[in-house]
């Protein structure tokens, strides 16, 4: 990576070029998503309501949370319908 | 060269037409004018070849402009009094990520009490965005000013955002003869955008990325020592701007016979109109009266106003703007400028015009008569209706 010092090393905007996913911003979560399979009926709610684009979909179309971006802030949980997801508290 | 007879708005519009915009985006309700619809004919029409973005508010507005721009795109939008406020995180976005947006703003009063006239606040309170500003006092001069801060804006040395504004009603719906220069000559004045200044198509790459405190400053300094370059810049411009259509408004503080003048009286926008008048039937009295226009308010003509106060012996400011708990702004910003004169001039301000009041040559000539007989107090404001009548 580059090592900026001094003004003249910067460019005039600031700019980054690794993209910000680099960042790992959940390490202070309480409680995580839990999905449970058997009841998710692939719907995509959660996937909308996320505030945090922390949920993606595996092959089949189930969701998947991303636990590096996931705040835990249960919205997800909130907006699902037949309750398939349930909030556990981290160790 | 064409003479319309236009309005203030649309002078806005003819200019982010010839400048050929490539992007305008608007929220196109109230305090919305008709700048950005007289912009939507011409792109329907096909007289300019624009993206024209509809959007659900000033902040969507001002970030698509922020966004084309980044990548390229000469953009601009226009707004007003609440519409400017509900823009102000994204002011200060577009010039931290020194995207050259120019903006026309009409400047309305803001609420509560609601009011639709003219007023400095909205605009007066952006002053620390990172903008530079310019307030117009007749539609030519918003026309002239708005296609020249396409080209300070977008200049290597500056790259900063910059608004334009004009006083509601008096300029943004009077209309008066205005010299439309052809698209030929403004072609040769300025010539297409660089493709991308910031961000590249193609290329993974953030804007307004975070920064540490081992490097914030420094990123703050460049904008610091941009706007302090936009002074001269802005003086080539309008030479060369002189050149092309014999049209020069006299950079950023403009003044009316100042020469020998021992008190000058300081003012924004269209009140420097009626000033200019006063000032002349003043000197028909024998009062040696001169006027400046602070016609740029970021960056502050601060050179400039040293220059005039080092001859003078009272300055008056007529501000259209109060900022509670100290003064109007422009004479808070004036008193900074002076105050390491070695011999400071008497310093008054007089608030006066807000919500759209008239400001009337009687307005003008009360407060010249009142600068040249007292020294205080500091700051008052003037025409107020109250039972006890003071200031
Ligand atoms: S909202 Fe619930 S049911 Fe819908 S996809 Fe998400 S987990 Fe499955
Ligand atoms: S808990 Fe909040 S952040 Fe985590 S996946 Fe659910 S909605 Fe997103």
């Amino acid at each position: 990576m580059k090592q900026y010092e001094v003004e003249e090393d910067l460019p005039e905007a600031p700019i980054a070029t690794t993209p910000s996913d680099v960042i790992h911003t959940a390490s202070w979560r309480t409680f995580r998503p839990v999905i449970d399979l058997k009841l998710c009926t692939k719907c995509n709610v959660c996937w909308k309501f996320c505030p945090d684009d922390a949920i993606g979909f595996d092959g089949v179309g189930f969701p998947v949370i991303r636990l590096d971006y996931c705040k835990g802030c249960a919205i997800c949980a909130e907006e699902c319908k037949p309750k398939a997801i349930a909030m556990v508290k981290e160790e | 060269m064409v003479e319309l007879v236009i309005s203030g708005n649309y002078a806005q519009s003819y200019a982010a037409k010839l400048a050929r915009v490539h992007v305008v985006s608007a929220y196109p309700i109230t305090p919305q004018t008709s700048i950005v619809e007289k912009l939507a004919e011409f792109v329907a029409s096909g007289e300019l070849h624009a993206e024209y973005i509809k959007v659900e508010s000033e902040h969507s507005a001002l970030q698509a402009c922020i966004s084309a721009s980044a990548l390229g795109a000469r953009t601009y939008t226009a707004t007003s009094s609440q519409g400017l406020l509900l823009m102000h995180e994204l002011l200060h976005w577009a010039a931290g990520a020194r995207t050259p947006v120019v903006m026309g703003v009409v400047n309305r009063a803001v609420a509560p009490p609601w009011s639709i006239w003219t007023d400095h606040t909205d605009t007066v309170a952006q002053r620390d965005t990172g903008w530079i500003q310019f307030y117009g006092e007749s539609n030519q001069e918003v026309l002239d000013t708005t296609l020249m801060a396409f080209r300070l804006a977008e200049h290597p040395e500056v790259r900063l955002p910059t608004m334009v504004t004009e006083d509601a009603f008096y300029l943004s719906h009077t209309v008066e003869p205005v010299d439309i220069p052809s698209q030929e000559e403004i072609d040769r004045f300025l010539p297409p955008r660089e493709r991308s200044a910031t961000l590249e198509v193609g290329t993974a790459m953030r804007l307004g990325s975070f920064t540490g405190p081992d490097l914030y400053m420094e990123f703050r300094h460049k904008i610091a020592a941009a706007m302090g370059r936009a002074r001269d810049v802005f003086l080539e411009i309008e030479d060369d701007y002189a050149r092309l259509t014999g049209r020069n408004h006299g950079g950023p503080l403009p003044t009316y016979k100042v020469d020998d003048a021992d008190t000058v009286l300081v003012t924004m926008g269209t009140a420097t109109t009626t000033a200019k008048g006063v000032v002349d039937a003043m000197r028909a009295d024998g009062h040696k009266v001169g006027l400046a226009k602070l016609r740029t308010f970021r960056p502050f003509p601060v050179q400039e106003l040293r220059e005039l106060a080092g001859g003078v012996d009272r300055i008056g400011v007529l501000d259209r703007s109060f900022t509670f708990g100290a003064a109007g702004a422009a004479f808070t910003e004036v008193a900074g400028a002076l105050y390491s004169l070695p011999q400071r001039p008497v310093l008054r301000d007089f608030v006066a015009g807000l919500g759209g009041r008239d400001i009337t040559a009687t307005t003008v000539r009360e407060a010249l008569l009142d600068l040249l007989t007292r020294d205080g107090p500091e700051a008052a404001w003037v025409e107020l209706k109250r039972r006890d009548g003071g200031d």
